[in-house]
């Protein structure tokens, strides 16, 4: 090291000369480039950035210099530094990259390995269906009415016009209650709950009312005694059967799809008048597009609203049922009827949660 | 109803190239729903009419033969071999000659049989494929009878090419079951000009009338009419065309009288009933049935009668007939009769359908007349019968008519002329409202909007203006009713109660658990197998008087029954793992009152209506889940973890957070649970439910595996859920603390964990149990629980010493309290 008071020679301050400043770049690029990991690296590093590295040690040369030549020398040895350092930096950034690309390798895993630890469960296809068809009618403004499955006889049948002795009661295929006077039976349709809305509310009334009814049919590919319908009961001002056609074509294609539309033929229910059965066109059945037979509405009777309490002069109404598992075989092809009420977990399953 | 198109087309004049195709459109559009087309089954070949012109007797075989020389049209009568015996020679019958081919594919060809060549087959009515009939050969006719000559083909004679439709008709439309109203609806659908078969009038017979009768119960039977018939030949066979109809309408052929009553009945919709009149005693009188009275029916059986209710037929001798229903078996038509008394009349719906119910008879008469049967048609269907009696019986009418007629007039219906068009929503000028309305049969007066309409006398259905609507909307045709979405008020969305049972299935189905509805019928073994105490209150069960199966009389009070049948189910199938859940409405028993039965006219009052309502049995809404096999199963991650009663505990846990309440559990015991291992489920202080494993005993009896779980909870008793109150949330940092207390084995960890709670107040964010010990360092009989908590104020952050008292409270509390000792 140079005095302080040395006179001043640039010569003898050889530390400082360029090419002792780029021959210290260049053994420190060398070594860098030989450090072949990042131990290696950092091994070599202070021999190169330390505090006795030359490009470290030339910079305390500085204040050998005279002031006129320290400007110089000064960006010289710091532009050496920066040299020596990005040289660093960059081989470090090229051995860490090296490192993660060797350590994240060894990482890898199968993806496709399975993890279902909690087995997936499911909701029975004819709730998730009876759900979808109470929230189109929600979203028409109806709302979800419900009423017993163990229903009283007057409600299930007088209070919509099927007297003791109409015929309609007795092909009901009713399932009777004891004792012999209970006047219990268990509801053969959800149409009680049209009675029940109409003794409890007052019009405008716009209901629908799923529910699970019950026929002694023994159980079969196409019957079966416990099933579900879905009832809809509209009381207002003015309404027509149009109203009733939007109302199922409205239904229809919210459930089957943009083509759906409804064709009714003649029939009878005592609770309505005029009556129709009515088939939907399913264009995406299984066995190609048709139409198939869904359910019953009409024209609430008017001997029904005086029943109800309802003035039949100032109020008119619809109503209409269908079958869920009606529904639920043909828009999702089941073709045998056990399937849907058995049980089985592979049956339901494969419909999901469905929310 | 069976409709023969070739009967049908007697009325109709079916426009030329309608299909069956198009009848069935048809019918469908008139609101008569097509059950079922039956077609012939075909023939092919040559099927000609034959004439037999002599019989030769073969008595050399084990049964006898005949060997026949039939003229069927051709130089020389062919020979055939026919082991019938059901005709003689002279009668025309249906041949096959070689090359045809009969239903079945039974190919007719010349063979040699019985030692003679046979050239062709005289055929039966079973072998033509036109009914069962086992009676032989079809004899067309016989010598001098008007039948076609022979080698006329004879498809069209025996109207093989005739099809059958099928109807299923509604209630409300009874003068559909006979071939008249058939036409008038057919002749209407398809536009075409069509005759009225009881459009006739029958003829004056003279003299006094031919019985003696009186009508005791006039509300029951406004008209009652007869007439009688002598010189009847007793073997005359019913002609082969009748008995065809007959057949194809579903109705068995059994003699010439009734036969005939029967086809009357198809064509013109009158039942009627024949009598041997020489077994009939004395005047007749109709009236309701004494205490005490019986009635051997036709159909063999002795029928003790409603004294009061059933309304009979009498003869000084007692009963003869219950009448609309069915004949007694002493007056009997026999192979003797030759005297007829023939009955008609019109008897009271209601009546009908209780006599009918009662003694489970549910003839093709009681059909008719429960439905409704024209009036006016019981002189016109004696007539008629006596008619065709006279034609192939030889009978003639003796004495005039008897005719007790105490109808009133006929009711009047006031329609609005706009009313149609304002329930259908299309605008039917008045002229179609009266063209449709006369179609129907009505009697439309009066002027300007205000009709008068007279229903005919065979629609005692039309009875409210409504009911005249739905003629003219339907007759019209409903295709024409257009498409309109009417504007329904806001709605409320769905209820509570419905949002909560939806929650509660879709988080056991996203926790793993199956949906898996089952029918709600149980039977007392099941109750059994549960191991229910006998007084346990699910004993108490509400039965079905008329249940599907003996077994499974009464419906469930607990959801367990349905669900470990469908458990065992799909074991049975082949599952090992396996978590179902059901949801859905129990039925608890009890004795209760019943329920009142006001009747259809009008609005009961409150108190009835209040009695009818209070009557029906709350019901309420019950979820179960049942778990077997492993809840996780085994995999790449290592072995399987078995289902076990935690699980059933937790998915109780699921339900009450799904219905957003805090369930709190504690030991239990409840069949069909393990004593040991039964959680007993509450909200509060009230008991909801049960989870855990089930008895031993109660898995054996069911043969379910072991340790299968289950759980079951009332929802209804669930209480609302309050609005959740949204937590403020601390920024400040939490301390973790770490506690184990060992307790004896008795106490529950819920007790430990709620004294914790309580121990260190306000400050506890979290806690949370991660670990139960037992075993060396721990004493015989206890057990170590380590509880993690988490510290945290709201506005600050925790210092030391705030902390170290939060661990001496809950230390001191735990200690104290239960008898517990911080682990080291």
């Amino acid at each position: 090291m140079s005095g302080a008071n040395d006179p001043y020679d640039p010569k003898q301050v050889a530390a400082l000369s360029p090419e002792a400043l780029d021959d210290a770049v260049a053994a420190a690029q060398e070594a860098f480039a030989q450090a072949g990991d990042l131990e290696a690296l950092a091994a070599v590093r202070p021999a190169h950035l330390g505090d006795r590295a030359p490009v470290l040690l030339a910079r305390r040369e500085l204040g050998a210099l005279p002031p006129a030549a320290r400007s110089d020398a000064g960006k010289r040895v710091n532009a050496a530094r920066v040299a020596v350092q990005t040289a660093y930096d960059a081989r470090l950034a090229e051995l860490e990259a090296e490192r993660d690309a060797r350590v994240l390798a060894e990482e890898r895993v199968d993806v496709t390995l399975p993890w279902d630890r909690t087995p997936r469960g499911a909701r029975h296809p004819l709730t998730t269906l009876t759900d979808r068809i109470a929230d189109i009618f929600v979203g028409m403004g109806y709302e979800v009415a419900d009423g017993p499955e163990l229903e009283a006889e007057w409600l299930n049948f007088d209070a919509l016009n099927i007297g003791r002795d109409h015929p309609a009661r007795t092909m009901m295929d009713t399932f009777f209650v004891a004792p012999e006077d209970s006047g219990l039976v268990l509801r053969t349709h959800t149409s009680p709950v049209q009675a029940r809305t109409m003794l409890s509310r007052t019009p405008p009334i716009y209901v629908v009312a799923p529910g699970r009814v019950y026929r002694t049919d023994e159980l079969d590919a196409t019957h079966t005694p416990v099933f579900h319908q879905v009832e809809g009961l509209a009381i207002d001002r003015g309404l027509t059967m149009a109203h009733l056609r939007g109302t199922l074509d409205h239904l229809a294609r919210s459930l089957f799809g943009a083509d759906a539309i409804t064709r009714w033929r003649p029939s009878y229910f005592p609770f309505t008048e005029p009556s129709a059965e009515f088939d939907v066109w399913f264009p995406e059945h299984r066995d190609g597009p048709r139409w198939v037979e869904w359910g019953g509405c009409g024209m609430v009777n008017p001997r029904v609203l005086v029943a109800c309490g309802i003035d039949p002069d100032e109020y008119s109404g619809f109503a209409f049922g269908m079958g869920i598992e009606r529904a639920l075989q043909f828009r999702s092809g089941v073709g045998d009827m056990r399937d849907i009420v058995e049980g089985d977990v592979r049956f339901t399953r494969a419909f999901g949660v469905e929310q | 109803m069976r409709v023969p198109i070739g009967w049908l087309a007697e009325y109709v004049d079916v426009p030329a190239g309608t299909t069956v195709e198009d009848l069935d459109t048809a019918f469908v559009r008139l609101g008569l729903e097509v059950e079922e087309i039956h077609r012939p089954e075909p023939v092919t070949g040559p099927l000609v009419v034959g004439k037999v012109l002599a019989i030769e007797e073969l008595t050399e075989f084990k049964k006898p033969i005949r060997y026949t020389q039939v003229d069927v049209g051709e130089e020389e009568p062919r020979g055939i071999v026919c082991g019938a015996r059901n005709f003689a020679a002279g009668d025309t019958v249906v041949v096959a000659l070689p090359g045809a081919v009969l239903p079945g594919g039974f190919e007719i060809a010349s063979r040699t049989t019985y030692g003679r060549i046979s050239d062709g087959m005289i055929c039966s009515v079973r072998e033509l494929g036109l009914g069962e009939d086992h009676a032989g050969i079809l004899v067309l006719g016989s010598e001098g009878a008007d039948v076609p000559p022979p080698g006329t083909p004879a498809g069209p004679v025996t109207g093989l090419d005739d099809v059958v439709i099928e109807l299923a008709v509604t209630p409300d439309r009874g003068y559909c079951l006979a071939m008249r109203g058939i036409a008038r609806e057919m002749g209407t659908g398809l536009g075409a000009p069509w005759r009225d078969p009881g459009a006739v009038t029958p003829p004056a017979w003279s003299g006094a009338p031919a019985w003696q009768v009186s009508v005791e119960a006039p509300e029951r039977c406004d008209r009652f009419s007869m007439l009688a018939l002598e010189g009847l030949d007793p073997t005359a066979p019913s002609p082969w065309w009748l008995r065809r109809r007959l057949t194809q309408a579903g109705i068995r052929s059994i003699s010439l009288a009734v036969d005939v009553t029967n086809y009357v009945m198809l064509e013109l919709g009158q039942p009627m009933h024949a009598f041997d009149r020489d077994r009939v005693t004395g005047p007749i009188r109709v009236r309701l049935a004494r205490e005490g009275e019986r009635l051997d029916t036709l159909d063999g059986t002795t029928r003790t009668l409603a004294a009061g209710d059933d309304l009979l037929i009498t003869d000084d001798t007692g009963p003869i007939g219950l009448a609309a229903v069915m004949g007694g078996a002493s007056t009997e038509i026999g192979e003797g009769t030759t005297a007829v008394l023939l009955e008609a009349a019109h008897w009271e719906p209601t009546g009908v359908a209780r006599t009918a119910r009662r003694h489970r008879l549910p003839s093709e008469a009681a059909k008719r007349f429960e439905r409704g049967v024209d009036p006016e048609m019981t002189v016109v269907a004696l007539a008629r019968a006596a008619e065709l009696l006279a034609e192939y019986g030889g009978a003639t009418v003796v004495g005039g008519v008897v005719d007790v007629d105490t109808r009133g007039a006929r009711p009047r219906i006031a329609l609005d002329v706009d009313r149609p068009a304002r329930t259908a929503g299309v605008a039917y000028p008045p002229g179609q409202v009266v063209e449709l309305l006369t179609a129907v049969g009505c009697t439309v007066d009066g002027e300007g909007p205000a009709l008068q309409v007279t229903p005919p006398s065979w629609r005692p259905d039309l009875t409210d203006p409504a009911d005249l609507v739905e003629e003219v909307v339907r007759l019209a045709g409903y295709d024409d009713i257009p498409s309109v979405l009417p504007t329904a008020p806001p709605g409320r969305g769905l209820t509570e109660v419905q949002r909560r049972r939806r929650a509660i299935g879709r988080a056991l189905a996203e926790t793993g658990y199956v949906e898996a509805p089952s029918y709600p019928f149980v039977g007392t073994p099941a109750l059994d197998a549960l191991g229910l105490a006998d007084d346990d209150e699910r004993r108490a069960v509400v039965v079905v008087r008329n249940p599907l199966s003996e077994e499974e009389p009464a419906l469930r009070t607990t959801l367990l029954p349905g669900l470990l049948a469908t458990l065992a189910r799909n074991l049975s199938r082949g599952q090992r793992d396996l978590a179902l859940f059901e949801h859905g409405a129990v039925f608890p028993g009890g004795v209760r009152t019943p329920a009142p039965i006001p009747g259809v006219e009008a609005r009961p009052d409150d108190e009835t209506l209040a009695a009818v309502l209070g009557a029906v049995p709350q019901q309420p809404w019950h979820v179960a889940v049942a778990l077997t096999g492993h809840r996780e199963p085994r995999g790449w991650w290592g072995p399987g973890r078995p289902a076990l009663w935690a699980d059933a505990v937790e998915a109780a846990r699921r339900v009450a957070a799904a219905a957003g309440v805090e369930l709190t559990v504690r030991a239990g015991e409840r069949a069909p649970w393990h004593p040991g291992r039964c959680a007993e489920l509450l909200v509060g202080d009230v008991v909801v439910g049960h989870a855990g494993e089930l008895h031993p005993r109660v898995c054996a009896a069911l043969e379910l595996p072991a340790r299968t779980s289950v759980m079951e909870l009332d929802v209804d008793a669930l209480p609302a859920a309050p609005v959740p109150v949204g937590p403020s949330i601390s920024a400040f940092p939490p301390v973790f603390v770490d506690l184990a207390f060992v307790v004896d084995d008795e106490v529950p960890a819920a007790e430990v964990e709620r004294t914790i709670r309580a121990g260190a107040g306000a400050l506890l964010e979290g806690l949370r149990l991660f670990d139960v010990y037992t075993g060396a360092s721990v004493p015989q009989g206890r057990k170590s629980l380590a509880y993690a908590l988490t510290l945290r104020a709201p506005d600050r952050t925790l210092s030391g010493e705030e902390v170290a008292a939060v661990r001496n409270d809950v230390i001191a509390a735990v200690e104290g309290g239960l008898g517990a000792e911080l682990r080291g």
